[in-house]
């Protein structure tokens, strides 16, 4: 029998026939009518053929080398959990970071998949149908990886159990559930500005870098391998991201003020989400590799910047928001950990006052902010817990309405004084805790009026427990709220100082190390 | 703007008085003392003097801190909606033309916090 | 000129992809991270498959990259022979 040895075909040949010759044009119905969803937001796109995929990446090869990532992160996981290597963290305060990483993030995951699923199907060009569905699947698998690897510490600490039922009601977590659910809500074209290209683009690198690299540098092998095994596929979601915006401003100069409100808009959004992230790394690493700050300045202000000069060329303009930006990054970690710190009764995690060493450390990471403002603080706080007076807030926060985060940030220029805006619209107020939360209301207030805060659903009586009476005489409104949220009180909240997690990881590791 | 939909769109302000049995949302502030990390969201019956908010939401909020109780109130200004505003202590809230949803700050001349603005 | 950079996961494969790149790239700077390495590079990155094969004794799809990556800045273009990040374009 003959047999006709072909040429091996190259990057490129490949990319076009498995990709863009799967595409055709309908026939027995509009274009139009099978994508629908591709007009309503003023966008205009003249030739899907334009789209390129920089890394050529065909489905075949997507799986192959996507259950090698599985394969290599399912082997680590299954060793730390066979080597008991949660004891091998350097301290157990650092189990905490954990317990708002997996509370927060596994949802957003899923929701991203959720929407670059759509955008899979609604997108008309070949290209892009394929590097969206590619994403969705991406997006599933860090959700799944991460779930996996919370059960690994679900059996050992306190507050890991129930982060599905949390993330839905738990005031904190409205935070990252709005935020993404505010996207999921937008049309195509701007959830991937959004979410494609403002955050995964310009921010993830500050959640899933300098973090998972700090959750290694705490002997956290599970978190380290979930982290970068999504990280790997990050780097192919953020050249989407960039292609996206190239390929959207090249099709019709009309599309730029569209885009740029969004990215205005997007890269504030997801700097508030992640003041959480700045804590984390700056207040619960035990052992730090470098301060949000510095994060920030090599991820964001090095390299988001060189984006934005790149986007120069469109006429994309770095969002106003920047200036604010530059200096709430001496601010962010310490007023959110004094919230969280003050707020520990209604927490899923446990927090404490830092260490005199790890005070000196922040001090020399913000020399003009911390010794003044914050270091006083927190040890107004020490003098209080030596009296056996841990203090808590015990009273609701005030939130934004945009970003649903409580109303701790403070002026730019003024970092006694928080920030106040507020405007009325159809005869009710809304507050924000910044201009550039109170303009994205005043583009949509439609939406933002919708927005669920956590603060005033429990007074309007939809947060106590199933079949509570809170006109009971015993009726305890804190109790209830928590027994809403699935928190034990004395359990799963309050100091770390005391608690069972504490003693349980100094028992362990006792008997790791000893007969 | 309207929001930007396939179809038209009318939100549902999810926080209207009529939703919170008779009270109202109220959001109190006090400038310079970060030590309560954010201003206090509380729920009230727009009958309830100024002075009980005082005496009772407030004392049990903040109190805590050391300069509570050295408070001189014919001294303290307040803020409504950010601008000066004479609150009669004897009057309900709504007498003071406090609505639901209305901010408040409190603004302790003297007492301008303590270092770190605890 | 902006720089760009790759951070791969630091493992024995990646340590020849890193060695490879310093030595196509005369003024990377390299940056050795818990579990990581960044690599900035002004201007222009390249990744040569034939400089990786050299170093691993072995055959190497330059898409293998995805599964040490971490992160990157830039404008990509890949090839089955190079893999470059730029800004200039």
């Amino acid at each position: 029998m003959d047999m006709n040895v072909k040429k091996k075909l190259g990057l490129k040949e490949k990319y076009a026939l498995m990709t863009r010759g799967l595409g055709w044009e309908t026939t027995y119905e509009s274009m139009d009518a099978v994508f629908p969803q591709t007009r309503y937001e003023g966008i205009r796109i003249h030739d899907w053929d334009k789209w390129e995929d920089p890394f050529r990446l065909t489905m075949d090869a997507y799986w192959k080398y996507q259950a090698e990532k599985e394969r290599k992160l399912y082997a680590i996981v299954d060793a730390y959990a066979q080597n008991n290597g949660h004891l091998g963290v350097t301290d157990a305060r650092y189990i905490n970071a954990l317990k708002i990483f997996l509370s927060a993030v596994p949802s957003l995951e899923y929701n991203a998949h959720r929407g670059f699923a759509r955008l899979g199907r609604e997108l008309p060009g070949v290209g892009p149908q394929i590097a969206c569905q590619m994403q969705a699947i991406d997006e599933i698998r860090h959700a799944q990886t991460q779930i996996h690897s919370l059960s690994n510490y679900n059996r050992f600490y306190n507050g890991f159990h129930d982060w599905k039922h949390m993330n839905d009601r738990l005031w904190y977590l409205s935070v990252p559930k709005s935020f993404f659910e505010d996207a999921c809500t937008c049309g195509p074209f701007e959830f991937i500005i959004a979410i494609g290209f403002s955050f995964e683009y310009v921010l993830t690198n500050l959640v899933f870098v300098p973090f998972i690299s700090g959750a290694a540098y705490n002997g956290d092998m599970g978190a380290m391998t979930f982290g970068f095994s999504a990280q790997s596929d990050e780097a192919r979601h953020m050249t989407l991201g960039l292609e996206v915006i190239k390929f959207m401003l090249e099709q019709d100069p009309a599309n730029l003020p569209i885009i740029q409100a969004w990215i205005d808009k997007w890269v504030w959004r997801g700097v508030r989400l992640l003041s959480i992230v700045a804590m984390l790394m700056d207040y619960m690493l035990p052992k730090r590799i470098m301060s949000w700050k510095e994060a920030w300045e090599v991820y964001f202000e090095e390299n988001g910047m060189a984006l934005f000069k790149d986007l120069a060329r469109y006429g994309i303009k770095v969002p106003d928001c920047v200036e604010l930006i530059k200096k709430e990054k001496d601010h962010l970690s310490h007023q959110a950990w004094n919230a969280f710190y003050t707020a520990g009764k209604i927490t899923n995690f446990h927090t404490w006052l830092p260490t005199e060493e790890e005070m000196d450390w922040l001090s020399s990471k913000y020399p003009d902010t911390f010794d003044r403002l914050y270091r006083p603080r927190f040890e107004h706080y020490r003098e209080l817990e030596k009296q056996g007076k841990r203090f808590y807030n015990t009273t609701l926060p005030m939130l934004c309405q945009v970003c649903q985060i409580p109303m701790m940030f403070t002026e730019a220029d003024d970092p006694t004084q928080i920030s106040y805006r507020q405007v009325t619209h159809q005869g009710d107020k809304y507050h924000f805790c910044s201009d550039h939360c109170q303009h994205i209301f005043e583009r949509e207030p439609d939406k933002y009026v919708e927005a669920w805060l956590p603060a005033h659903q429990i007074w309007q009586g939809n947060c106590f427990a199933e079949g509570a009476d809170p006109t009971a005489p015993d009726f305890d409104p804190l109790k209830s709220v928590l027994d809403y949220w699935h928190l034990a009180y004395g359990r799963d909240n309050l100091d770390f100082e005391g608690s069972e997690d504490q003693k349980n990881f100094a028992a362990w590791r006792a008997q790791a190390t000893r007969n | 703007m309207p929001v930007v939909a396939i179809a038209p769109f009318v939100g549902v302000p999810k926080d209207t008085v009529d939703r919170f049995h008779g009270n109202q949302l109220l959001y109190v502030g006090w400038d310079k003392h970060l030590m309560f990390y954010a201003p206090v969201c509380l729920c009230l019956p727009p009958s309830m003097t100024f002075g009980d908010l005082v005496r009772g939401s407030l004392s049990e909020a903040w109190s805590v801190h050391p300069q509570w109780s050295s408070i001189d109130w014919s001294a303290a200004r307040w803020l409504r909606s950010g601008e000066p505003f004479e609150p009669d202590f004897e009057r309900s809230l709504a007498d003071n033309g406090i609505g639901h949803k209305e901010v408040l700050r409190l603004q302790t001349p003297g007492l301008e916090a303590l270092p770190g603005a605890v | 000129m902006s720089r760009v950079f790759i951070a791969l996961q630091a493992n024995e494969d990646s340590r020849c992809i890193v060695e490879a790149i310093v030595d196509d790239n005369p003024e990377a700077i390299v940056n050795r991270q818990p579990a990581m390495v960044k690599i900035d590079v002004p201007g222009r990155l390249v990744i040569r498959r034939a400089s990786i094969e050299e170093r691993l004794g072995r055959h190497f799809d330059l898409q293998e990259v995805h599964i040490h990556l971490i992160s990157l800045s830039g404008h990509v273009d890949e090839t089955e022979d190079e893999m470059t990040l730029s800004w200039d374009r």
